[in-house]
C-alpha cells in the first residue's frame, strides 16, 4: 500500500525527521487559508497523487504570493497529471499540499528498500537529488552508496560514517545532523514495516540543515494488520477500481492491453499462460489469479470483471487443479455462464485433480461458446484463433 | 536417492490440528510421508490423525527424533514457529503459510541460518521427492519416480512442468517449491549442488519468474558448477513494469529483474531457456537424449 507525499510527511514528523511545514488542501479556498496560516512569502503547491514525476508534470509549482497561490492551486486542483509513472492516461488530482518554500543549497537522495540479495535493509544514498534514481543507477552506479544493515544491530555510527563520507559531508554539525536524520528513517522503515521509502530531494539549506522535501512510501500489505494507523491512510481513489474488487474476492488481478483474457490458478501459471499466448502470436487482456480457494462465486466475479474490459475478444481459463478440483472450476463456470452474460469465446483447459469429471461436466451442459482445450499450448492457440474469429 | 528428503524422514507438523494443517497432513499421510507427529500450543497430549500432538516444538523433537517441520502456522505467528523449530534442533523447516510479513521472514531466516537450519519458503506448495515423501500441498498423484530434479517459486507451475515430464514418460526425482516471497529460504543456488550430487537426477529444470535476482545468481553458478542438463522457464515476460503479479516478490522495479534479462543470462549459461511453459517436459526429453 502507497500513501501520499503529505501523509510520509506525518510520519516523518512523528518521528522528528525534519520537513518543511505544510498543510493538505482539497479546495482552493483550503490552499489559500492554509498558505496564509503558513505564512511567508514562498509557498510551493504540489498534486498529491501516488506517482513519482509530478514536478515534470506540472504538478509542483512555486507561489510568490497569496494570488498565485490561489491560481496555481486552482489549476493543479482537478488536472489530470501525467508523468512517467502514471501510464499515458495519468491521474486526477484531488488532493494539493501547501509547502512553505525552502532554502534550497544542495539536493540530495535518501532512500531504503529491503536487499532482497542481502535479505537485509539497504540505504542508498546519492548527491544526485532530483534526479530519477533509476536513471543515476544506470548511468553513473558510483554516485550512489549503499549501505546495508543488519536489522539485528540497528543502525550504527559506523554506518552513518559510510553515509556521510560517501556523500562528501565533511561538516562535522552536518554530519552529525545527517546521521540523526537517516537513523529516525531507519527507525521508521523498521517500525512500521515499511517496503519502500524514498526521499527525493532530501536538501540541505544554507544554514546546514537538512530537509525531506519529498516524501514516497510503499508499505509490506502482509503487515497492515498491525498497523491500523497506517492502514487508515489508504486512498482508494489512488486505486485500480477493478483490481480493489478482485482483491475483496480473494482473486489477484492486473490490467493489461492484449485481447485475450485469462483466468488462471496460481500466481506463475497466470504468468506463463500470458507468456503463452503471446508464444503463439496473441496479446493477454490481464493476469488474473483465481487463487487456491476458488469456487463458483469467485469464477463469475473474475468473468465479470474481465468482461468490463471491452477489448476482451476471447477467455481462456486455464487451471492445473491441486488441491483445487477441477470439477468445482467447471461448475463455477456453469454458475458464472448463468449469472454473467458471457458473450465473448471462452476456451477451457482443465487439467489435474478430478480433470475428467470436470470435462464431462462442460460437455453435459453444453454451453454455447465454451470450447474444451486439452493442453495449455492447444488452450491458447484456441484462445488466439477465437479472438480472432477463426474459431 | 533424491534431496532433502525420502521415505525414512522424521516430520512434524506445526499447526497440526488447524483446518489446513489437518486436511493437508492427511494427504500427505496418504502419500506416505512419515508423518510422526504435531505441535500445537495447549492441545499437548492429545491424539490428532492417530499421531501426538505437542505443546512445543522441543517436546515433539525429544519424542519422536524428528528432522522435518512442515509449518501451517498463520502468518501472523509463522515467523515465531520458524524461530522456535530452528531453536528446537530441527534441521528443515518447510514454510506453507501464504502472507507473513517480509520482515518477520528477514528475522525468522537470519535465526534459521544462525541455527544451521535450513528453510523452504514461505509461500510455497513445499517439497516433494517423488513416491516417498511429500511435504506440503502439491497433489501427489502427478509426481512420479524418474531422473528430473525441480526447482520452482510457482506452485502450479511446478504441477505443470511435472505433469509434462511425466508425460513425456520421464519422472521426478524431487521437486522443490522455493516460493515467490521478496525473502525466501533454499534457493535454486542451494538446491542446484544437491541435484548435481543426487545419481539419481539426470536433468535439472528451473522454473522462474520476474523479480529480484536469483535467477541470475543461478544463471552464474550453473556455469561454473553445475553438469547436468538445464532446463528453465521464467514467468512474466509479458508481465508490465511496475505492478505486482500475485507473488509478492514479482515485480519489476526499473529495468532490474525483466524475464528478458534472466533467459539471456541463463542462454549464457548454457541451459536451454524455454519461451512457455508448454515446451518445458519437451524440451527436458530433448537434453536427455
Amino acid at each position: 500500500m502507497n500513501v501520499h507525499e503529505y501523509q510520509a510527511k506525518q510520519i516523518f514528523a512523528e518521528y522528528g525527521v525534519p520537513t518543511p511545514r505544510g498543510l493538505v488542501a482539497n479546495t482552493v479556498e483550503e490552499a489559500v487559508e492554509n498558505a496564509k496560516k503558513l505564512g511567508g512569502n514562498l509557498w510551493v503547491v504540489k498534486a498529491q497523487i501516488h506517482a513519482g514525476g509530478r514536478g515534470l508534470g506540472g504538478g509542483v509549482k512555486l507561489a510568490k504570493s497569496i494570488e498565485e497561490v490561489e491560481k496555481l492551486a486552482g489549476e493543479i486542483l482537478g488536472m489530470t497529471l501525467v508523468t512517467h509513472q502514471t501510464g499515458p492516461e495519468g491521474k486526477l488530482v484531488q488532493k494539493i499540499y501547501i509547502e512553505e518554500g525552502a532554502d534550497i543549497q544542495d539536493e540530495f537522495y535518501l532512500g531504503i528498500v529491503l536487499d532482497r540479495a542481502k535479505e537485509m535493509p539497504v540505504i542508498m544514498a546519492s548527491t544526485e537529488g532530483g534526479m530519477e534514481i533509476e536513471k543515476v543507477a544506470e548511468e553513473t552506479p558510483e554516485k550512489i552508496v549503499k549501505v546495508a544493515v543488519d536489522p539485528t544491530i540497528g543502525l550504527q555510527g559506523f554506518h552513518g560514517r559510510e553515509l556521510v563520507f560517501g556523500l562528501g559531508i565533511t561538516d562535522k554539525q552536518e554530519q552529525r545532523k545527517f546521521i540523526d536524520f537517516a537513523s529516525k528513517l531507519f527507525k521508521i522503515y523498521m517500525d512500521k514495516d515499511v517496503e519502500l521509502i524514498e526521499i527525493n530531494p532530501l536538501i540541505r539549506t544554507g544554514s546546514g540543515d537538512f530537509l525531506a522535501l519529498d516524501g514516497k512510501m510503499g508499505f509490506d500489505d502482509s503487515a497492515l494488520y498491525r498497523h491500523p494507523d497506517i492502514e487508515a491512510m489508504r486512498d482508494i481513489s489512488e486505486e485500480d477500481p477493478d483490481e480493489r474488487e478482485a482483491g475483496q474476492y480473494g482473486l489477484s488481478y492486473v490490467s493489461l492491453d492484449g485481447e485475450i483474457g485469462c483466468m488462471v490458478n496460481g500466481a506463475g501459471l497466470a504468468m506463463g499462460t500470458m507468456d503463452t499466448i503471446n508464444f503463439v502470436g496473441g496479446t493477454p487482456a490481464n493476469f488474473l489469479d483465481v487463487g487456491g480457494k476458488a469456487n463458483a462465486e469467485t469464477v463469475a466475479k473474475g468473468f465479470e470483471i474481465i468482461l468490463r474490459n471491452p477489448k476482451v475478444k476471447s477467455i481462456f481459463v486455464n487451471i492445473f487443479g491441486g488441491i483445487v478440483r477441477c470439477d468445482r472450476i467447471a461448475n463455477g463456470i456453469l454458475e458464472a455462464t448463468k449469472k454473467v452474460d458471457v458473450k465473448v469465446p471462452v476456451v477451457v483447459r482443465l487439467d489435474g485433480t478430478n480433470a475428467a469429471e470436470a470435462a464431462e461436466i462442460l460437455k453435459n451442459a453444453n454451453i454455447e461458446n465454451v470450447i474444451p482445450a486439452t493442453d495449455l499450448l492447444d488452450g491458447a492457440k484456441k484462445a488466439v484463433a477465437a479472438a480472432k474469429g477463426e474459431l | 536417492m533424491s534431496i532433502l528428503v525420502n521415505k525414512d524422514t522424521k516430520v512434524i507438523v506445526q499447526g497440526f490440528t488447524g483446518g489446513e494443517g489437518t486436511f493437508h497432513s492427511e494427504q500427505c499421510m496418504a502419500y506416505g510421508t512419515n508423518i510422526v507427529g504435531g505441535v500445537t500450543p495447549n492441545k499437548g497430549g492429545q491424539t490428532h490423525l492417530g499421531k501426538p500432538v505437542f505443546n512445543t516444538v522441543k517436546e515433539a523433537v525429544e519424542a519422536t527424533g524428528a528432522t522435518v517441520s512442515m509449518v501451517f502456522v498463520p502468518p501472523a505467528f509463522v515467523a515465531d514457529a520458524v524461530m522456535e523449530a530452528a531453536d528446537a534442533g530441527i534441521e528443515l523447516a518447510v514454510i506453507i503459510t501464504e502472507g507473513a510479513p517480509v520482515k518477520d521472514m528477514m528475522y525468522a531466516k537470519m535465526y534459521a541460518t544462525k541455527k544451521g537450519m535450513k528453510t523452504i519458503g514461505p509461500n510455497c506448495p513445499g517439497i516433494i521427492t517423488a513416491e516417498e515423501c511429500k511435504i506440503g500441498i502439491m497433489p501427489g498423484n502427478i509426481f512420479k519416480k524418474g531422473p528430473v530434479g525441480l526447482i520452482s517459486k510457482s506452485g502450479t507451475l511446478t504441477y505443470e512442468g511435472a505433469n509434462q515430464v511425466v508425460q513425456e514418460g520421464l519422472g521426478i526425482s524431487t521437486a522443490v517449491g522455493i516460493g515467490g516471497d521478496p525473502i525466501i529460504g533454499l534457493s535454486y543456488k542451494q538446491l542446484l549442488p544437491m541435484f548435481e550430487e543426487d545419481p539419481e537426477t539426470k536433468a535439472i529444470v528451473m522454473i522462474g519468474e520476474i523479480g529480484g535476482d536469483l535467477e541470475i545468481q543461478a544463471a552464474k553458478f550453473i556455469k561454473e558448477n553445475i553438469t547436468k542438463p538445464v532446463v528453465a522457464f521464467i514467468a512474466g515476460q509479458t508481465a508490465p513494469k511496475g505492478k505486482r503479479m500475485g507473488h509478492a516478490g514479482a515485480i519489476v522495479s526499473g529495468s532490474a529483474g525483466t524475464a528478458a534479462e534472466k533467459m539471456a543470462a541463463l542462454e549464457a549459461a548454457g541451459v536451454k531457456v524455454v519461451k512457455t511453459p508448454a515446451e518445458i517436459g519437451k524440451a527436458v526429453k530433448e537434453v536427455l537424449s
